[in-house]
């Protein structure tokens, strides 16, 4: 029972993940800094909405599979039974978000939000690459599955790293102001969750690999990497920064409003 | 079971006539995104999987496909499946010129080892010419990126490599 409550909290995490960072990715729909990277931006953002549901719908299953006995919520609010995806992701509040912070912090310039997904995407590349090998076969198909959208968005916001790094004394000084900014969500992504317990799982590893492409990326780029150390955390267990509750009022009021309304 | 045979290969031939959404000259057939179809008694099964995961032509598809087959008196469920993933490499060679003759560039290459994130040459599917650029990796749909003809001046969809 209790490998059963963390693979659900692990999947609620990934979820979680992938939800907020979609939701942020497509504020930049309609105004991107020129039509093909404002369509560029939307499409990585409904890659993510499309992992969210899969994560989603399976944690769904298992929580229908048993329902007594899982408690699925830190705060003990009761979460809406049968589960379904959209009642895991409208239904939820704060506290039982378990995404990581770096997803949630606000888009800010065209510079953090492209270093913000080469960060994220970057660590996704490598934890998916771990699930492969998940015990449980769902697990592993969604991060194959997963994988080919992700090698994508590496890729895309890379290329902005470098462009902008490597670019004109401005997107240079904005791009090192990004790193500044965000350096400190970064930690966060190598503290392996209490629940992810999926032998398969080795954050030592993505760490390690994860820095070496980053160093690599921003040495090409002529961008430093801060010496500064302090680590932002908590969003896995639920401890989040003010920015979620404004994203959640916003994505969840039609459904708390109007319950199950359709469209 | 000669004549379940007889009525899978009918199923499929009704599959043909089904097309994708975005891209309405290629069926879901030749798209690639039928993983098998089972029939029992008059309960069909199809079971199909996702070209990306977030394609909101796929909940289309899946509707198609079940008013296609419900109109020849099937009682349809379908089934969706994840792995192994979809790729590219499964667009039929039917497909490939369709999208071709439609304007769009079929898929350069195969899809597994990657090297498809490397810069690529895309015959123009206007003039053929292989004097042609990336404009963006993302075009107008999650499977597309889009490319100009340097030639005809043309831009075009790209189907791209997943």
């Amino acid at each position: 029972m209790t490998n059963q409550k963390n693979e659900i909290d692990f999947l609620l995490h990934l979820a979680d993940n992938a939800l907020i960072i979609g939701h942020r990715n497509s504020e930049w729909c309609g105004h991107g800094p020129i039509l093909e990277q404002d369509i560029a931006i939307t499409n990585i953002a409904l890659d993510y909405i499309g992992q969210a549901r899969n994560f989603y719908q399976h944690a769904a299953e298992l929580i229908n599979r048993h329902p007594i006995g899982i408690d699925i919520t830190q705060t003990g609010n009761d979460i809406v039974l049968p589960a379904t995806e959209d009642s895991l992701a409208y239904l939820r509040d704060v506290r039982e978000f378990k995404n990581l912070l770096i997803t949630e912090i606000p888009n800010g310039d065209w510079a953090h939000t492209t270093l913000r997904l080469f960060l994220l995407s970057e660590f996704e590349m490598q934890l998916f690459t771990q699930l492969l090998q998940h015990p449980d076969a769902q697990v592993a198909a969604i991060a194959e599955k997963s994988i080919k959208e992700v090698s994508y968005h590496v890729k895309w916001s890379q290329d902005w790293v470098l462009r902008l790094g490597d670019g004109t004394d401005e997107s240079k000084q904005r791009m090192q102001a990004a790193i500044e900014a965000i350096w400190a969500y970064t930690g966060e992504l190598f503290i392996q969750p209490e629940y992810a317990t999926a032998a398969c799982l080795n954050y030592a590893a993505i760490q390690a690999a994860w820095n070496k492409k980053v160093s690599a990326v921003f040495e090409e780029a002529g961008l430093n990497i801060p010496s500064k150390t302090f680590v932002q955390k908590g969003g896995a267990e639920g401890m989040h920064t003010e920015h979620l509750g404004y994203i959640l009022a916003e994505m969840q009021y039609l459904q708390r409003a109007y319950p199950n309304s359709e469209w | 079971m000669v004549n379940n045979t007889i009525a899978i290969n009918a199923i499929w031939k009704i599959l043909e006539t089904v097309k994708d959404p975005e891209v309405p000259v290629l069926s879901v057939v030749d798209l690639g995104v039928i993983r098998g179809v089972a029939l029992e008694e008059q309960l069909v099964t199809v079971t199909i999987t996702p070209t990306y995961t977030g394609c909101p032509a796929m909940d289309m598809i899946s509707m198609h496909i079940k008013m296609a087959l419900n109109a020849a008196g099937y009682q349809t469920t379908i089934q969706t499946v994840l792995s192994p993933a979809w790729t590219t490499d499964w667009i039929t060679e039917n497909g490939k010129q369709q999208l071709k003759a439609y304007g769009i560039a079929p898929p350069v290459g195969k899809s597994f080892d990657q090297t498809y994130l490397a810069d690529l040459i895309v015959p123009c599917p206007q003039c053929n010419s292989t004097h042609t650029v990336l404009v963006s990796q993302f075009g107008s749909t999650a499977c597309k990126a889009l490319y100009k003809c340097e030639e005809c001046k043309e831009p075009f969809d790209y189907f791209k490599c997943h």
